[in-house]
Parts: structure tokens; sequence; C-alpha cells
């Protein structure tokens, strides 16, 4: 018996077809050339405005105009070759990453601004004496960093317990009518212009100790109203955040309700109830009219909250500015210097509370 | 260390909204039974009427009695702590805490109620429960690895051996596998069949399999219409309500051809 063995077949060869898949695209680096090419016929065109009528050169003019020469550009070209659905995503991107840098301008131009002109009477005398019998140059600001961080502390100490508790009142145990006024009046208390704080406890100090008064704690206490509304608002979204299957795995496991909330639900929130705390501080230790009148401001040391006034940062770059003497610049070279440590003061606290938040962050995967 | 449970008409309300209604049944000592029925009939509402669960619901209530050996869980003085610490509970979805690691979920029970347990008891613990729990294999070089590192089906059982570390005396489990793949299905219904040496234990299940596979009893609810309240319908042996049920809607349920 023979078998003939047929030889396999052969596959016709491999010709292109067309993948119906694809679709044009641009090509990789397309859309930055673009962006270069705008922004040369800007220039382009301003450098001939400029030349014709002997003019400066028009820098604002050439970034506007060639952004958007490149939004216009970038969007005909892609409807072109890539179709309209890709032309409204590359339209769009431009967008928003044109008002992203928009709003990356005055931020990035303020630390630049406050870093150069703070630097130059940021050294070792600007923190280790205050204004005592200084006129003129020299001098520091000891007293108001000493007395930012005393009352802002104080606020803090007071106004944590204060707001954590009611956030936990609301999203534990709060039900009917008076956690709904509560949250409302918190609400309220959030849009408070911070001058009106300033002016209660101004006040709320001059029913026990006479009108005139003007003392940290009564600073602290002006704080203490702006800061509370925050710290339960932001306490409050994180505890909600907490699954209530969490909350039920304790109850069935025979934990009372107030060692649940201790021992699970406010561990599982630590993270973003630190994060929101320190917002908080953040938003009330730059405050400046509300310790201007609670608080006042004074030209020396006091550590003593209860006696006497007390300076802060914002009310030393106030106060410095305000009342310029001679030389003018002395003056102004400090304002910049507190203002500069203002910023870093609360850049310190934003990197401590990410630095908290990383490590207490519920521990997630291997 | 198990106990008779006994439920004389209970009806579960939800504010104004009557859940469940006129279930009375005996649960036997150291047997598994399997709660069925369609979703909505309110056989997880009643299973956390059993360890008092569902007034952290707000505007959830109970009419009737439920007797744990004889004491009423409804009476006026009873803390519905102590009795979740005799009454446990597993839950549809693993729940482990993730703020803590296996060893400290596994303590999460003695730990949370803030009890000294020396290290060694603690260790001892922490063993026993997940061995019971069919873990310690499994987890035993990675005590300190956070609990939500484990698989589902490792979480459920984490979950278990949670549960039995406080060594309640009924363990209720609400759909436990139904989040899980066949295998860890299969070593959670094979835990049930050896934690029933210990303890009662009460199952909630939309798999009929498993109900005919783990229990010895099983409770059949149902539900007229949206709407209405849940019913039991019947609750027989096992055997008897997947063979030879004597109600016709336990017959249609069991047997595929519902609705």
């Amino acid at each position: 018996m023979t078998t003939t063995l047929t030889p396999p077949e052969l596959r016709p060869a491999a010709s292109p077809i067309a993948n119906s898949l694809t679709a044009g695209k641009l090509p990789q680096g397309a859309p930055w050339m673009m962006l270069g090419a705008s922004l040369l016929v800007a220039a382009g065109v301003f450098g001939v405005v400029a030349a014709g009528n002997g003019s400066e050169f028009n820098w604002v003019g050439t970034l506007v105009v060639g952004a958007i020469l490149y939004i216009v550009a970038i969007w005909l070209f892609s409807r072109i070759v890539e179709g309209s659905r890709r032309a409204t995503d590359r339209f769009v991107t431009a967008l928003v990453t044109g008002a992203f840098v928009l709003a990356m301008i005055p931020l990035v131009s303020l630390a630049i601004t406050v870093v150069t002109f703070g630097l130059a009477r940021f050294d070792a005398e600007f923190f280790t004496s205050s204004m005592r019998n200084v006129t003129g140059e020299g001098g520091g600001a000891l007293h108001a960093i000493v007395g930012t961080l005393l009352m802002t502390g104080t606020a803090a100490l007071i106004s944590i317990p204060i707001g954590l508790m009611t956030s936990i009142y609301l999203v534990e145990y709060g039900r009917g009518r008076l956690a709904q006024g509560i949250t409302f009046l918190v609400d309220v208390m959030t849009g408070i212009p911070s001058i009106v704080a300033g002016l209660f406890a101004y006040a709320l100090f001059a029913i026990f100790w006479g009108p005139g008064t003007r003392t940290g704690i009564a600073g602290a206490v002006a704080l203490t109203v702006l800061m509370i509304p925050v710290v339960v608002r932001s306490s409050e979204e994180m505890l909600k955040l907490v699954p209530n299957e969490l909350r039920e795995a304790a109850y069935a496991l025979g934990v009372p309700k107030w060692l649940t909330i201790v021992k699970v639900v406010l561990p599982t929130a630590i993270a973003g109830i630190t994060t929101g705390i320190m917002l908080a501080i953040a938003r009330v230790i730059g405050e400046t009219a509300p310790l201007l009148i609670a608080a006042g401001f004074t030209q020396s040391m006091n550590y003593n909250l209860f006696e006497g006034r007390m300076s802060s940062l914002p009310v030393f770059v106030y106060t410095q500015y305000a009342n310029q003497g001679n030389p003018p610049e002395a003056y102004l070279d400090r304002a910049w210097a507190a203002a500069l440590t203002l910023i870093l003061i609360v850049m310190a606290l934003n990197l401590i509370a990410r630095l908290v938040a990383r490590f207490f962050a519920p521990k997630l995967g291997r | 260390m198990s106990k008779r449970i006994e439920v004389r008409d209970l009806n579960v309300y939800y504010s104004k909204f009557l859940a469940v209604e006129g279930v009375s049944l005996e649960i036997e000592p150291r047997s598994v039974t399997a709660f069925i029925g369609p979703s909505g009939c309110g056989k997880s509402t009643f299973l956390r009427t059993l360890n008092r669960m569902h007034e952290v619901i707000p505007g959830a209530r109970v009419e009737g009695e439920v007797l744990i050996d004889g004491n009423n869980l409804y009476d006026a003085d009873v803390d519905p702590v102590l009795v979740r610490r005799q009454v446990g509970m597993v839950f549809q979805r693993p729940n482990p805490f993730p703020t803590m690691s296996i060893k400290e979920n596994v303590l999460a029970g003695v730990k949370l109620n803030n009890k000294r347990i020396s290290k060694s008891d603690a260790d001892a613990l922490v063993e026993k429960s997940l061995q019971g729990a069919n873990l310690w294999n499994e987890v035993k070089d990675r005590l300190d690895r956070p609990g939500s590192s484990l698989s589902g089906g490792q979480q459920q059982r984490l979950c278990i051996a949670r549960a039995i570390a406080v060594s309640p005396e009924v363990i209720l489990m609400d759909e436990p596998c139904s989040a899980l793949d066949p295998i860890s299905t299969l070593a959670i219904e094979d835990l049930i069949e050896e934690l029933k040496q210990d303890y009662t234990i009460v199952i909630v299940t939309h798999n009929m399999q498993q109900a005919s596979r783990v229990s010895d009893r099983t409770a059949f609810f149902n539900i007229a219409g949206t709407g209405k309240p849940g019913k039991l319908i019947e609750y027989d042996d096992t055997t008897t309500i997947f063979s030879n049920p004597s109600v016709k809607a336990t017959e249609d349920y069991v047997s595929g051809r519902f609705g």
C-alpha cells in the first residue's frame, strides 16, 4: 500500500491587507513641533511690529498669540489627519493644559517674588532678635514667629478636639434636627469673614477684662472660631469614607460602639483627618485681621499668652509695610523676609501632613 | 460550647415597613442550619436579628422573642454588646480591618475590647484560631503582613478565624461564599463541617447545592411580592426540603421552577 504524500498547501504570500482598525495618527513629536512653530510665528509677527515702530518686544503677546495659534493648528491638523474625535481630544487637552499653565503663573511668580525679596533679610539676626528699640535697619521677627506659633498652636489645641468630636458626633451619633442644625451652623461658620471672628474674640475678652484688652489668648480664640468649622468638615468627610462593613465587623465581635470608633474608625481615617487638620492650620496661620484686632501688635518678645499684646507674622508684615520708617527699604525687607518665613512654615506643615498621611495610611497590597 | 436558638413569632420592622413576619423556628446546638430563598425575602434581615446586628440600621426594630438557651435577646436589660460576644458573625464580603496585620486581625476581638492578654496566650490563640479556620499553614510565615494582602478566600477565612477567636456559642454566616471562587468555597464548606463539632452555625446562602451539602436543616423563606413582608415558608431536615418538601413553593424553588 502506497501512500502519496501531498505536499502541504502553500499559503498565499501575505498580501498587505488593510487593517480596518487603524486610523491616521499624527507623528510622535508633532504637537511639540507645532507648539514651537506657533511660538516662532507669533515671535516673528511681534518682532516685525517691534522693529517697525521701535517699541519693546512684546513677550506676553507672543506667548498668548502663540498659544492660540497652537490650539487652532493642532485642532486643524488633527482633524485633517486623524478625524474629528481625536481632533476634539487634542483641542480639549490643549485647553486644559493651558488652564493649568495659567493657574501656575501667579503661583510661581509669587513664590519667586517672595524668595527674591525675602532673602535680603533672611539672616541669623532676623531669627534671633525682636524689634524692641530698633529703628531703621537691623531687628528681627523672633517675637512675631513665637507669637504665631504660640497662638496658632493654642488655637489648634482648642479646636482639634472640639472639631474632631463634633464630626464624630455628626457621623456616628447625630440623627435628626440637632445634627442637621449643627451641620448648617458649621457651614455658616465656614463662611464667616475672619474680621468678624476677630471682633468676636475682642468683644468676648472686653466683657471680662474691659475694653482695649488685647492678649495672645484672645487671638487664639479668634483663630479657633475660624478653625473649628474647617476641622469639622474635613474630618466629617473622612469619617464618612470609612466603610460601614468595618464598623459592623467590630460590632459583630462584641466591641462596644465607642471602642469601635476609637480603635477602628479613627485609625482607618487618621491619614485624611491629619491632612484636614494641617490644612486648617495652614488656613489660620496666615490670618491678619482677627489677630490685629484681638492680639494687637508689639515690638517686644512676649511668651505669655495671657498678658499683654502679642505679635504674629502676618501682622508683623502688615505693620512693617504700613508704618515704614527711615530708611524704608529696611522695613520692606523685613516684611518680605517675614512673608517668606510664613510661607516656609506653611510648607513645612504641609510636608509633615503628607508624611503623617503616608505613615498612618491603611496598609494595602502585598 | 454551643447553644440552642429558639425564635418565637418574630416580626422585624424597618421603621414602619414590616420586613419579616411571624417567624418561629428552633435551631439545635452543634448543627448547621441553612436559610434559602429569593433575594429580598428577609433571610439576611432575620439572620441579623439573631445577634441584634439589625439595630445598626436606624429605625430597625423587632417584635417577638429570640431565646438563646432560654435567655431572651430582646429583654429590656439585655446589652447587645454581650449578645454579640456570644453570637459571632461572618459577612458576605470579607472585611478584615485594613489598619491591622493578620495577627492583629485575629486578636481584634480581644484587643478592641481592651482586654489584657499575655504574648504567649496571644500567640497560642492566633495559632488555634487560624488553624480552626484552615488558614494557619498559608499565613504562618507572614503574620505581620496586612490582612488586606491576602486573597479574597483567605480574607474570608481570616474573618472566620477572627470570629472564632472570641469563642462565641453561635456563628452566623451571611452568604460567606458569594464573593469567592469554587476552591475557596470548598475550603470554607469543609471548615463549616469542622466547626459544626463545636458551634451552632446558621448560614444564609443563595447556592442550593451549598445548602444541601453543608446543612442539617434548611429554612425556606419567601416573599409574596415587593412591599410585602418575607415569611418562613418551610423549615425541615435538609434532605426532606430538597427531596420531598411539603409546600409547593419550596419544591418549585429548590427545583429551579420558581416564578
